[in-house]
């Protein structure tokens, strides 16, 4: 085999890819022999926690996938949801947690670019963005780095892309210290009689590679980096972090679409993870054919490059496809007008095998099928972790009364968790493609969706993307659930009707009890919110091994929900728009301060049972919402949420063009800190200019309802129906806290 | 006019524009302008079959160009002037272009100096020379950029004075008001549009920037809602918060704003039409119209 000499395959060098020793043996029974370096490869990286789902398998199919809207659940690059009109939204989140932690502007921008490959591979135009950002405390100089550098990779990514990213949520905890959180969240629309799918048919069919050059890049950077936890030797993984081109992702996109539109494809895979590896196993497995692949065809822009690496390279902005054949010179030509490199790397087989040559010789010959869906499927022992009941023991009457709600009000609005983030979204563009109506800084962002020849339609999707990750941790089961909701919950409060949703589940290593009991109830909880909100599951990733040393982050199952508004221009935003508005309350105040931003940061506790989900009760909420804009009877609706009724509040009373103020006067019997500031889920403040009616739909609706004040002036009163008010602040001064919440913190306010 | 030749697209165009009074040039049919006033703007029902159009405004699609589509959408769908896309290896403009646009993106990935590649694209030579020609050319963020870069406006844009991308809606003071590029708008009126850009610090050497004051080249300044220029209202650290300039002759102008991201009421306002939309009436007052 030429001048190039292979490293000796055995037990040893399989561990070091990260096989088990029960792996290595399966593989060997497969192939009936030992395999070829490149062989052996190829099954690490198939066969890794990132790709192969082997831990997290077992759970993954408890969940909610169909509903009458799914065109494609998960399995596809993405969930297809039909939205109507012949169209319909593509869309998925991703995590690209260790390549950030380690090379923070490549790694969320080639997170950015991973996510719109999985969308546009399907057909779809990648119109929007949300980005889901968990790093640790702002005070430590590591993570303002961190932010900065994450900040900048989405952006550079999205910004030259020419995709807009339309909201996001950022969270600073000191449990993502040693592992930061970068999920990317993508939607593209599609016409639904054009989808195209990871599918390698057609016996003779050519294979043929588009994109960029293959390198060294990233190879191994999903089954080594991605599968593995943290230690203090991380930075050392520094060359398995991949480098994003998105100039070229721009042209690929363009180049993909515009193939498409012709007849000329069959299948087509991004090559993400794994790369040639993956892409090809995956096409040739969901048809049950095999594929030869000559490596010497394939474009590379580095000499000397061996099969191993070029099958493992993670080089981005790269696609495989296959043809009709006869019709190379058509694909070629697209390809070469956008200055891309395109080259027919292979033939589609019937002999359900994957055979490589390299310089003449064969060096990977085997079977697909055991490859692709024989991987492993692990039952991991679960144990409830020991010191449950420890966080979640919280006696309320124990806990020292708030004595100044203003103090209290100011502290929270300045934290970088509930401070503002537009220090992050305007680096970002959320206005190209000019479909923007809600932009970032409401519940949820809202697009106006266009139609197959590219002018605007009726139609809107609202999008949020949420997590509660202390929640989480105090009760997984709960706190995933209340993710579901709130994500939906935002999306309903444009007036939207929540479709269907898709995770990003960030957990701790899965060779634990204590995580996989987490990640059980976790997957549960999503399970049980899905089905009651009817919003399945229509596509996700499980990212493992977020802990350092043997410390995990906190459970944080990611969701992001996609609704739909027939008529775009009817939708309510979550300000306050104008004085003299009737201030209505949906919904249920409890004595619930367990697990809260008040506790945390006025009591410096982390500690009780989360607030109750009603989920029926959530449901309700939505056709109220749903009813009450397209009635124009909702004016503003506003999720409460993280920091309460007060925050909420206040957030409605500074966040719209112009500053609007308000008087509350709040009925109710529970402590006035758990009134201010508990976060019982399922409430909206609404604002209506007509709240008889509104309260009467409430009422129907089976939602409880109530008028609490007005909206005027420019300062905000909120106190007990009786009695002199808890707090009585201007506006602004509250905005001016809340706007320099992160700048102050980074030396830029 | 100079005695130069002038080459074939750009004839076409020295009907277009008002500058160079009405002449009739190729198989266009000529309508009085005056007809032109029902379709003006966007939205009216009244206007149910629109008349023919042969106005043609030329996007130039780069690759990398992000807001082609978007502009092309600002002039053909909402201004019902039509528009194309031009793709940058094409030798020549189409010949029935009275107007080229270099849109917004990141030409090339703007991995040199930010329009520093696209300048060599093969249609730029075809762009200078309608310039050249009198022709109008408008440059919005990356294709002012390009503009500068080719030499067709002076200056050059640096990174950001935060070292930040930036996208936000600002407020823009409009710093003269005549045809082909701001004639819909008043001297000193305050228009409301976003910018989004890492590279949009405006500069020119102090002799440049006094001769473009001199001169009255400077078309828009940064400024507050009142529309007062200050420290403050400077997203950017452009010199004498400038957000755009044209060229001596008045034909090309560029600015970092993107005014097709201000066309419909209820997504962004509507203070973009008013800028281009000046340039629709310019081609059409030109003759240029159906």
């Amino acid at each position: 085999m030429s001048d190039y000499t292979e490293p000796v395959v055995d037990l040893a060098l399989a561990r070091e890819h990260g096989l088990t020793d029960a792996e290595y043996a399966r593989i060997v029974e497969i192939l009936g022999r030992t395999p070829s370096f490149p062989e052996l490869g190829i099954f690490s990286v198939m066969w890794s926690e990132h790709c192969s789902y082997k831990s997290s398998k077992k759970y993954l199919k408890t969940l909610p996938t169909q509903g009458a809207c799914v065109l494609h659940g998960p399995g596809e690059n993405a969930g297809v949801v039909d939205i109507g009109g012949g169209l319909a939204a593509v869309f998925k989140i991703e995590s690209h947690n260790h390549p950030s932690f380690i090379a923070p502007v490549q790694g969320a921008a080639t997170g950015v670019g991973g996510i719109l490959r999985d969308v546009f591979t399907m057909g779809a135009r990648p119109v929007a963005n949300l980005d889901s950002l968990r790093l640790g405390p702002l005070d430590q100089p590591l993570h303002q780095y961190l932010l900065a550098g994450v900040v900048e990779g989405v952006g550079s990514y999205g910004n030259a892309v020419g995709v807009a990213t339309v909201g996001g949520e950022t969270q600073f905890h000191a449990c993502y210290a040693g592992n930061i959180l970068v999920n990317a969240f993508n939607l593209g629309i599609i016409e639904t009689d054009k989808i195209f799918l990871a599918r390698a048919s057609g016996v003779g069919n050519p294979v043929m590679y588009v994109g960029s050059k293959t390198g060294r890049d990233g190879i191994h950077g999903a089954s080594l980096l991605a599968s593995a936890e943290f230690d203090a030797e991380s930075e050392a993984k520094l060359p398995t972090v991949q480098v994003g081109d998105p100039f070229t992702e721009k042209c690929l996109i363009e180049a993909c679409l515009e193939l498409m539109a012709t007849d000329a494809v069959v299948g087509i895979q991004d090559m993400g993870a794994a790369g040639l590896t993956c892409s090809s196993f995956e096409m040739a497995s969901l048809s049950g054919t095999g594929i030869a692949l000559d490596l010497d065809a394939v474009p590379q822009r580095e000499t000397g490059m061996i099969p191993y690496e070029l099958l493992l390279s993670e080089s981005q902005e790269r696609m495989l496809l296959v043809a009709q054949a006869g019709r190379e010179e058509e694909v070629a030509e697209i390809f070469r007008r956008w200055d891309l490199d395109v080259a027919v790397v292979g033939r589609v087989t019937d002999d359900g095998r994957m055979r490589i040559q390299w310089k003449g010789e064969t060096v990977v010959d085997i079977p697909v099928d055991p490859v692709a869906k024989s991987s492993p499927e692990l039952d991991r022992p679960v144990a409830r972790p020991a010191d449950l009941g420890e966080r979640q023991k919280l006696d309320l009457a124990s806990v020292a009364p708030e004595e100044d709600f203003e103090a209290a009000l100011c502290e929270l609005l300045g934290s970088p968790n509930l401070g503002s983030k537009a220090w992050i979204y305007r680096q970002y563009d959320q206005l190209v493609q000019g479909d923007t109506v809600i932009r970032p800084g409401g519940d949820a962002a809202l697009i106006r969706v266009r139609g197959r020849d590219g002018e605007p339609t009726a139609k809107g999707l609202a999008m949020s993307v949420d997590c509660n990750p202390r929640w989480c941790w105090l009760d997984p089961h709960v706190g995933a659930m209340a993710a579901v909701a709130e994500a939906a919950r935002n999306v309903a409060c444009t007036g939207a009707r929540p479709l269907a949703l898709t995770n990003c589940l960030n957990f701790g290593s899965p060779e634990r009890p204590e995580i996989m009991w987490e990640f059980a109830e976790a997957t549960r909880g999503i399970s049980e919110a899905a089905v009651a909100l009817e919003t399945p599951v229509v596509s996700g990733n499980v990212s493992f091994y977020n802990e350092t040393s043997g410390r995990a982050i906190y459970p944080t199952p990611t969701i992001a929900v996609v609704g739909l508004l027939e008529s775009w221009e009817h939708h309510a935003v979550s300000h306050f728009s104008q004085p003299g508005l009737s201030i209505v309350l949906l919904g249920e105040s409890r004595e619930e301060l367990g697990g809260s931003e008040w506790l945390a940061q006025r009591r410096g506790l982390e500690a009780g049972l989360p607030p109750v989900v009603d989920l029926a009760h959530e449901k309700r909420l939505h056709g109220l919402l749903a009813a009450g804009v397209a009635r124009g009877l909702i004016r503003s609706a506003h999720d409460v949420s993280d920091g309460g009724l007060a925050v909420a509040f206040a957030e409605c009373a500074f966040t719209g063009p112009a500053r609007v103020g308000a008087t509350v006067r709040l009925p109710g019997t529970i402590r006035p800190d758990a009134l201010l500031f508990g976060e019982s889920t399922g409430r909206v403040v609404a604002t209506t200019s007509d709240a008889k009616a509104l309260i009467e739909l409430a009422r129907e609706s089976g939602v409880p309802a109530e008028c609490i004040g007005e909206t005027g002036g420019e300062r905000l009163s909120v106190g007990p129906i009786e009695g002199e008010p808890w707090l009585d602040v201007e506006v602004v001064s509250l905005y001016e806290r809340w706007r320099d919440a992160i700048p102050r913190r980074l030396g830029e306010s | 006019m100079t005695n130069r030749t002038i080459p074939r697209e750009s004839a076409h165009f020295v009907a277009a524009l008002g500058l160079f009074g009405r002449v009739c040039v190729g198989k266009l049919a000529l309508v009085p302008v005056e007809e032109d006033e029902q379709f003006q703007g966007a939205g009216s029902k009244s206007r149910l079959v629109p008349p023919p159009r042969f106005q043609l405004f030329s996007v130039i699609q780069f690759p990398g160009s992000l807001d082609d589509r978007d502009m092309r959408f600002a002039f053909d769908s909402v201004l019902k002037a039509s528009a194309q896309l031009v793709w940058h290896k094409e030798p020549e403009l189409p010949p029935q272009t009275r107007a080229v646009v270099l849109p917004g993106g990141f030409s090339y990935g703007d991995y040199l100096r930010c329009g520093a590649m696209a300048q060599y694209s093969p249609v730029m030579a075809a762009v200078r020379r309608f310039a050249e020609a009198g022709g109008p050319v408008l440059g919005v963020c990356n294709g002012f950029q390009v503009l500068c870069e080719t030499g067709l406006l002076p200056g050059a844009l640096l990174r950001n004075q935060n070292l930040h991308f930036g996208c936000e809606f600002v407020h823009l003071r409009v710093e003269r008001a005549n045809p082909p590029f701001t004639s819909r708008t008043a001297a000193g009126q305050v228009l409301r549009i976003p910018i989004k850009n890492g590279e949009g610090a405006y500069f020119a050497a102090p002799q440049e920037l006094a001769r473009l004051e001199a001169n009255g080249q400077v078309v828009l300044r940064y400024c507050d809602e009142s529309g007062t220029v200050d420290e403050a209202s400077n997203p950017n650290g452009s010199l004498a918060n400038i957000a755009g300039i044209a060229n001596e002759r008045g034909n090309v102008f560029g600015l970092m704003p993107h005014p097709e991201h201000a066309v419909e009421a209820a997504i962004g306002g509507t203070d973009g039409l008013l800028l281009l939309g000046s340039l629709v009436d310019a081609v059409r007052a030109a003759g240029g119209g159906r």
